[in-house]
């Protein structure tokens, strides 16, 4: 019996190159097919590795699950922080996750008010990543406590011994930044979808599928009268969504900004942080996007014009990244604080020199590459220099979080920081979960914004009649 | 005029509905019903249609003056919770700070004043669009299915002061309306 | 079977099946038992069990009825009303082991009369502890009767209100979990009464052959007790033999003093006239009998401010030691170069000594210093160096006419004891000794092996242990006696200047234990007498006093024994020719000392000690051997290689420590660790460095060193001890003080006050104000304050894992900086509590405003708040916060309840702590002076690390009093705040230190930069 009504190859996959953003021959029908169609696949034609990929991301779930449930056993000394670095792996990777959630909201909210059309087909996509990351970050802030199960006294809440949060603490920011951040950006994710699950329920089958899908689409008809309250509340949304976006990495950077200690109280943190996040976000974007397009077939709906544009923007903020690196170093020589240089000094020669040199080989030096279009437009290169990018990213976090606190003011607290097994299996485990979700959701929500895409052919059209 | 007519067709139409393939076919059409007079109508497509609203005589739109007050709400109740708590609540030195550290509380009162505004955009469209619906008349057209796919649609409501169900059907047709069919309601 | 320390099954058998009455053992008749209590002896009628039980035919009864305290029916002949209280008694015995017991003797607090005991107010109650023989005097904080935290007797004069660190660990020995616990015999459960009996026949038979074969085995006394005891016993049996063993300090110093005097003697010092000290390898101000004292009066001569003119010492050492570290000139030397240079010093100071080799060129400058100052000047030879420089020292001293002012010779007050470890080895290889009783001390591990101790002492027909562990010493003794603690038995002991302190207990033997005065009764005929009896019989013909009652409460409650004459001077001590000097060894040398923390070994199972960063080296848990930055090049060793040294054949391996300072081509291994049986925390750590010590010469050796290759994980509290052009210290020589009084400041960029984002943020402050002042001109680095303050506010106790990984939870450390060459360097001292920031930092960046000012300016911690963000840590620019990464406190061991303070919260896992200034003993003072209407007074508040400070480096008050000490000490211009250009606004502030280096002798003894 056939499960879905949809065919997925009507049209032939053609990918047009680095200058359209739709394949050859598409129609309104033809979109809707081949998205939906991701979706509908029967589970004998799912790609083997959507399996293999689900299998392995479950084991990396099961290591988060064991990581956590011993830390919650014995504590936060089970990882390699101390005293002075009492910020470690969890601290990196709640910002490292942070950052890469931001690429998501920066193109399906910046990009669309400046109106740029690669940002369709892959911004739904990307929404998710943003989602799931920020989900893999927030874990972070809660399981570094030394009593996690009291996380929630950080929440300004009536209780009877009268007392609140303390307000004066980027902390206590950070509790508001990130929660709204996750709020709006699961509320800008629902209202795209809305009209999608609306065509998912008119092309779901059986019935059960299609009951689902139109509770999920709150019964949205297309009238035209909604589709230009709904416009009008996207572009709002769009629009707190860019300065959202923007304040959270600010006050992501204010956790080290407003301490005193060397190598985090620096004014350049927040803009260099932003730049940092997209830098990441987009490394992210494409080193899920290359498997996904390939494995599921979408050269024709994201196209190389898709994957050249995330790098060119990787480029871009790149330089923007190496531009605080240098401004970092050239002030603490130039300021003439001699804690200032030091640190700076102890980064490049200290006993952590090598992640400084891997840090630069792998956002500054190898990134450039970029700037030849070849490189550009070669996809397995492309692959690559997002994880590099990805890695370094880490590296920086890394140096900024944990090298900065091993030597700052009195020597006699110097100290060392040495990573143990469970810092690593929390990480991986995180990594695992995120990538859990995203298989999850590209098999049961539509990958790619259908009617947007309906919108780029209708486009297209006109421009037909035009000629 | 013959008002007992059309009371009593009032029960079992809805309305009547046109089908057409193209969005500019739309537009056209739903230009001349409303230059005809008709007034309670809606078009339905599977993506927002330039100007297509406004053919069918959509003038206000209010989501953005609720977001604005809304906004404003998060802002002002974020400040004053933040002032409330350490200046009245819970006073306390903190590392030699006043207990109005007013810079401070900056980052929060922003964010408030987003995820206010944020929430009202997605709650004030649900709201004026009068979803979430699950069952409206349109469903019981078995073409309709296609109106979130490739298909445009336009339709009259029995409620139109000039609704006549068969001289509507016809009056459709005219605009070239493919399959034209009666909404049961 | 018969040496392991655990119960053969068949015993336990044995003791659980109802034993029939042939072949139970002496059988404890009812008669004696009702003839007792009728008697005076015990308490005269039943109104408490716990005092019948405390009889111990009673007790010996029920343990042989109710083995285990398994109800068995005795057999007949029991009439049933014996029985019945025998019942009773047991029960209420089971009662009475769990709880802690009252004595049964009046002791007399030191403040408050006993009647008015309130809950929650502590009593202090004086007494002294013996610390390698001679008296500390302390007042001993009691809660409920449970003494939970030492503090110094300052009418003490062997304290003056100080302490060191083994006063301050001694509560924590009290309460240890692996102390022992019951009499054993050959390993086997065994009861007081089978002991006595046994001990009773034994001195019988002894006393028939005067004593013959009857050897006792003590550690260094001064209890005039004990000494008049052994008098008893040798004048009954001339022929027993006493010998003494104290590893830490063996006997060369006091034969000196005898060969000076003609006499037994011992030499004391009065430092507070010295302008110049030369410390031949001395450690006086630290490792001595009177090292409080001689510290206090050190402190006295440093002062530089209002004009004062500070004293001057010279530190010539191999092995730096706690005193050296405040050297004006310090110049490292082989410690068997020692002597060679201290003859050269004779010469230099007209001392007829054949001096072989030229001398260095500052020997000059030294012997000029002190000539100028005669009669104000001083040479103290090392407790470890030979009688040779022993003499030469004397000898300047006399040429100068130092003696008499500086250096008193005073007759000893030590016993006449002659018999030393090794005539004990003899003796029993010989088979001399039929019956030994070992009164403390653990020669099986504290000996050198090279003695064989082990197999002679079996030859002994009776080995009798008293002992506060089953050790190594104890598994192969017949007998085994739980020893009882200093707090928990009556004894008296004697100061370095001989003034006489009455030990009164503080609760009654936890694990039922007995003192040695308990045990030598029974050799003296006077069976069973209590200690308390004892002691006060004792005192009873000593105290010339109409009202010995009054005489003996006062001497009890003081802590201080009045009327007893000071040990005489000796007249006519006179130092002899000095002996010709053996030719200088070449080669490498090992020099042998006890750990700085660990002493000889009996503190190995006490985890405050183990866990206290070494001064020198701020390593904890384990004993390195120190090897010079010289060797080290030579050697190409890192920090933690593992070396092997052998001195005659025996080697041991232990890990490198490279210690600037050092003296090259000497070694430095210290005694204390590689115990066997020491118990849980002890057992099996470092290694046992007796095992190559030489029997001829206890602390110094001809030996090698070789690496093995291997490495060793070092658990260290400081890794960087370069100040790394920052200035946590501020030093100046004597000259330039004088020329910039303000030099800690001075050069400093102004604090930007005003420079704040909000509008003017002062807060008033108008209450109190506490502050603190340290003194870094006076301070030895002898971590005492680091104990005292883990004593005060429960401190856990985390390991040498969680030290290496960088987690120790000291609230106040002590830094240990060096500058200058690393072969001569100068070191820097620098305690570092918390500042209590005005505009603190970690308050700041707090989420949940766990840590937040008071009125009064404290910084203070809550803990039931705090929920582990650490981020006021990091922020934290002194980084004096520590965390409870995991459940560091001890929830489990019921014994440890006992030593916490319940003044103070026992902190759970997942919470920041810090230095609170000591905030519960503020609140106590501020609750006292609140019900009197009035202000807390300079003094009434002591924190515990001020309190303990042998050289008061530490002061502590209200800074809106203008009259307090602290203030007096922060307007002096040598104060500064640490980072004080940050602006956090610190209430601890430091005092600069100033070196009063020899101009002669500038750019030499760790004064390059001088």
């Amino acid at each position: 019996m056939e499960t879905n009504k949809v065919d997925q190859n009507a049209v032939a996959i053609v990918d047009p190159g680095p200058d359209s953003i739709l394949g050859p021959g598409h129609n309104y029908d033809s979109v809707t097919q081949r998205i939906a169609g991701v979706v509908f696949l029967d589970w004998k034609n799912t790609p083997k590795n959507w399996y293999l990929g689900l299998t392995v991301a479950m084991l990396f779930v099961m290591l988060l699950m064991t990581a956590v449930s011993y830390l919650f056993l014995k504590g936060v000394g089970i990882w390699g922080i101390n005293i002075p670095i009492g910020w470690g792996f969890a601290i990196i990777n709640f910002v490292w996750w942070i950052g890469i959630g931001h690429a998501g909201t920066l193109i399906s909210a910046i990009l669309f008010l400046l109106k740029q059309d690669f940002r369709t087909s892959i911004n739904r996509f990307s929404e998710a990543m943003t989602l799931f990351a920020v989900a893999c970050a927030g874990m972070f802030p809660i399981l570094h406590l030394g009593r996690p199960w009291l996380f929630y006294w950080l929440l300004p809440y009536p209780n009877s011994m009268y007392l609140w949060p303390q307000p004066r603490s980027p902390l206590e920011w950070d509790v508001f930044a990130v929660s709204t951040y996750a709020t709006v950006s699961v509320v800008f994710w629902y209202v795209g979808l809305l009209p999608d699950l609306a065509s998912l329920r008119d092309t779901a089958n059986p019935l059960w599928k299609q009951r689902v899908y139109a509770v999920l689409s709150l019964g949205w008809r297309g009238s035209a009268i909604h589709w230009h309250r709904y416009q009008k509340a996207y572009l709002l949304l769009a629009g707190l969504a860019t300065p959202l976006v923007l304040s959270v990495h600010t006050i992501v950077s204010f956790d080290f900004a407003v301490a005193i200690l060397p190598g985090w109280h620096t004014t350049i943190f927040p803009p260099y942080f932003v730049a940092g996040a997209i830098y990441s976000g987009f490394a992210m974007v494409l080193t899920l996007i290359i498997p996904f397009r390939s494995w599921y077939k979408l050269q024709d709906l994201i196209t190389m014009r898709h994957l050249e544009c995330c790098a060119k923007v990787m480029l871009g903020t790149g330089l923007i990244v190496a531009y605080g690196y240098s401004m970092e170093a050239f002030f603490s020589w130039y300021a003439g604080d001699k804690y200032e240089s030091f640190m700076y000094w102890n980064r490049m020669t200290g006993p952590y020199a090598f992640t400084y040199a891997l840090l630069i080989l792998c956002n500054i030096a190898l990134p450039q590459l970029l700037w030849i279009r070849k490189v550009r437009l070669n996809v397995p290169l492309l692959w690559a220099l997002s994880i590099v990018i990805n890695i370094g990213m880490w590296l920086e976090r890394f140096e900024i979080v944990a090298t900065s606190l091993t030597r700052d003011f009195v020597p006699s607290s110097w100290g060392t920081y040495i990573p143990t097994f469970w810092d690593w299996a929390t990480y991986a485990g995180t990594l695992g979960f995120f990538l859990f979700l995203m298989f999850l959701f590209v098999r049961v929500l539509p990958a790619i914004s259908i009617f947007e895409v309906r919108e780029v052919v209708h486009h297209e059209h006109e421009l037909e009649h035009a000629k | 005029m013959s008002h007992d007519l059309i009371l009593s067709e009032l029960p079992q139409v809805h309305g009547v509905m046109a089908e057409f393939v193209d969005s500019n076919d739309l537009i056209r059409a739903a230009k001349r019903a409303y230059t005809e007079g008709f007034r309670r109508m809606d078009a339905y497509a599977p993506m927002p249609v330039e100007g297509l609203a406004e053919a069918i005589g959509y003038k206000k739109n209010y989501v953005a003056l609720c977001v604005l007050i809304g906004g404003m709400c998060g802002a002002i109740g974020g400040f004053s919770l933040l002032e409330w708590i350490t200046v009245i609540a819970y006073p306390h030195n903190v590392g030699g700070r006043p207990l109005n550290s007013w810079p401070a509380y900056i980052p929060i009162t922003f964010e408030c004043m987003i995820l206010a505004a944020a929430l009202t955009s997605m709650f004030s469209m649900l709201a004026f669009n009068g979803l979430p619906r699950l069952n409206h008349p349109v469903f019981n057209v078995k073409a309709f299915e296609r109106a979130s796919i490739d298909r445009f649609f336009l339709c009259i409501e029995s409620s139109d002061p000039k609704f006549k169900t068969e001289d509507t059907m016809e009056f459709l047709r005219g605009l070239g309306g493919s399959e034209v069919t009666v909404v049961p309601a | 079977m018969k040496d392991s320390g655990f119960i053969p099954l068949d015993a336990l058998q044995r003791a659980q099946a109802p034993v029939d009455s042939a072949e139970r053992a002496p059988s404890p008749d009812l008669k004696a038992l009702r003839s007792r209590l009728a008697a005076g002896k015990g308490p005269a009628f039943w109104r408490t069990l716990e005092e019948a039980a405390e009889t111990d035919e009673l007790r010996e009864y029920v343990e042989q009825e109710f083995p285990g305290l398994s109800g068995q029916i005795p057999d007949a002949g029991t009439d049933r009303r014996s029985l019945l209280k025998v019942m009773a008694a047991s029960l209420a015995m089971a009662g009475a082991a769990a709880c802690t017991r009252q004595p049964t003797e009046l002791i007399v607090p030191y403040v408050r009369q006993p009647e008015n005991v309130i809950p929650g107010l502590p009593m202090f109650y004086a007494t002294a502890m013996p610390l390698y023989g001679y008296a500390r005097g302390l007042l001993v904080e009691s809660h409920l009767n449970r003494p939970t935290k030492v503090e110094g007797n300052p009418d003490h004069p062997a304290s003056l209100g100080a302490t060191g660190i083994f006063e301050q660990a001694s509560v924590l020995s009290l309460y240890d979990p692996d102390r022992s616990e019951n009499i054993l015999y050959e390993g086997r459960p065994s009861t007081w009464a089978e002991f006595t009996g046994v001990i009773t026949r034994e001195a019988e038979a002894a006393r028939g052959r005067n004593g013959e074969g009857l050897a006792i085995l003590t550690g260094v006394t001064t209890s005039p007790t004990f000494l008049s005891q052994m008098k008893a016993l040798t004048d009954m049996s001339p022929s027993a033999k006493w010998y003494v063993h104290e590893p830490a300090v063996r006997e060369v110093a006091a034969k000196a003093a005898h060969t000076i005097a003609g006499r037994a003697a011992s030499l004391v010092y009065d430092l507070s006239q010295a302008d110049v000290i030369v410390s031949l390898e001395s450690d006086l101000l630290n490792n001595s009998p009177g090292g409080l004292a001689y510290a206090r009066q050190f402190a006295s001569r440093r002062s530089v401010d209002n004009g004062a003119t500070p004293c001057r010492l010279y530190a010539i050492e191999s092995s730096p030691t706690v005193s050296g570290s405040l050297a004006d000139h310090r110049f490292a030397a082989k410690s068997g170069d020692i002597a060679g240079l201290a003859y050269q010093l004779a010469k230099a100071c007209g001392v007829q000594a054949e001096a072989n080799g030229a001398a260095p060129d500052w020997i000059a400058a030294v012997a000029q210093d002190l000539s100028n100052s005669k009669g104000r000047g001083v040479v103290i030879p090392g407790e470890y160096q030979p009688e040779s420089v022993h003499l030469a020292a004397f000898a300047i001293n006399e040429a100068l006419g130092n003696v008499g002012k500086t250096v008193r010779v005073v007759e000893s007050i030590e016993g006449p004891s002659t018999h030393t470890i090794e005539d004990l080895a003899n003796d029993l290889t010989a088979g001399k000794v039929e019956v030994l009783l070992i009164l403390g001390p653990n020669p099986l591990y504290s000996t050198p092996a090279a003695l064989n101790l082990q197999p002679a002492m079996r030859r002994a027909r009776l080995v009798i242990r008293l002992g506060q562990f089953y050790d190594e010493t104890s598994k192969w003794a017949h007998w085994h006696i739980p020893e009882a603690h200093y707090l928990e038995a009556w004894s008296d002991s004697r100061a370095f200047d001989g003034t006489a302190t009455i030990q009164q207990p503080l609760i009654m033997p936890i694990y039922g234990g007995k003192s040695g005065h308990e045990i030598v009764t029974f050799l003296v005929n006077q069976p069973d007498l209590s200690s308390h009896d004892i002691v006060k019989g004792y005192w009873n013909t000593q105290l010339k006093d109409a009202n010995f009652e009054a005489a003996w409460q006062k001497a009890v409650h003081d802590g201080v024994v009045g009327g007893i004459p000071a040990p005489a001077e000796v007249t006519g001590a006179k130092a002899p020719a000095l002996p010709a000097l053996p030719a200088p060894e070449t080669g490498t040398e090992i020099v042998f000392r006890p750990d700085p923390t660990i002493g000889d070994g009996s503190w190995a199972n006490n985890g405050w000690l183990q866990e206290l960063p070494k001064p020198q080296t701020k390593m904890t848990w384990d004993n390195t051997i120190w090897v010079s930055p010289k060797d080290a090049t030579t050697m190409s060793l890192q920090k933690g290689d593992m070396l092997r040294v052998t001195v005659d054949g025996r080697s041991v391996e232990g890990p490198t420590w490279i210690l600037p300072g050092h003296a090259e081509g000497s070694f430095t291994v210290h005694f204390g660790y590689g115990r066997e049986m020491s118990g849980r925390v002890g057992t099996g750590i470092g290694y046992n460095a007796y095992k190559i010590q030489p029997v001829a010469t206890p602390w110094i050796a001809a030996g090698t060193v070789t690496k093995t290759g291997g490495h060793y994980r070092l658990a260290n509290t400081q890794e960087t001890q370069t100040m790394a052009g920052r200035e946590p210290v501020r030093a100046a020589t004597l000259a330039e003080y004088r020329e910039h009084p303000n030099f800690p400041t001075e050069f400093d960029k102004p604090v930007p006050n005003n420079d704040t984002l909000y509008y003017n943020s002062d807060y008033p402050y108008k209450g109190y104000k506490w502050g603190m002042s340290i003194d870094l001109n006076v301070c030895t680095g002898c971590s005492a304050c680091i104990i005292a303050c883990q004593a005060e506010n429960n401190i856990a106790v985390v390991g040498k894992d969680q030290v290496a990984r960088g987690r120790h939870m000291h609230w106040i450390r002590v830094d240990r900086y060096y500058s200058g060459d690393l072969d001569e360097p100068t070191l820097y001292n620098q305690p570092v509590p918390c500042m209590q920031c005005e505009n603190a930092p970690c308050e700041v960046v707090c989420p949940v405003a766990a840590t937040t000012h008071s009125t009064e300016g404290l910084n203070q911690m809550v803990y039931n708040r705090c929920v582990g963000t650490r981020y006021c840590s990091n922020n934290c620019p002194y980084k004096v916060r520590r965390f409870n990464f995991l459940l560091y406190s001890d929830w489990q061991t019921p014994s440890l309840y006992g030593v916490r303070n319940p003044d103070v919260t026992v902190r759970s896992r997942g919470v920041m702590e810090k230095c609170s200034y000591c905030m519960q003993r503020i609140q106590e003072a501020k609750i006292e002076t609140e019900k009197q209407n009035r202000r807390v007074h300079d003094g009434e508040v002591i924190t515990a690390c001020q309190q303990v400070c042998p050289t008061r480096a530490i002061r502590f008050g209200d800074l809106n009093d203008p009259k307090a000490d602290v203030v007096k000490q922060k307007q002096l211009p040598r104060q500064y705040a640490l980072l004080d250009d940050l602006n956090t606004r610190p209430r601890t502030t430091y005092l600069g230190y100033v070196r009063n280096p020899n101009e002669a002798l500038r750019g030499s003894g760790g004064n390059k930069q001088g």
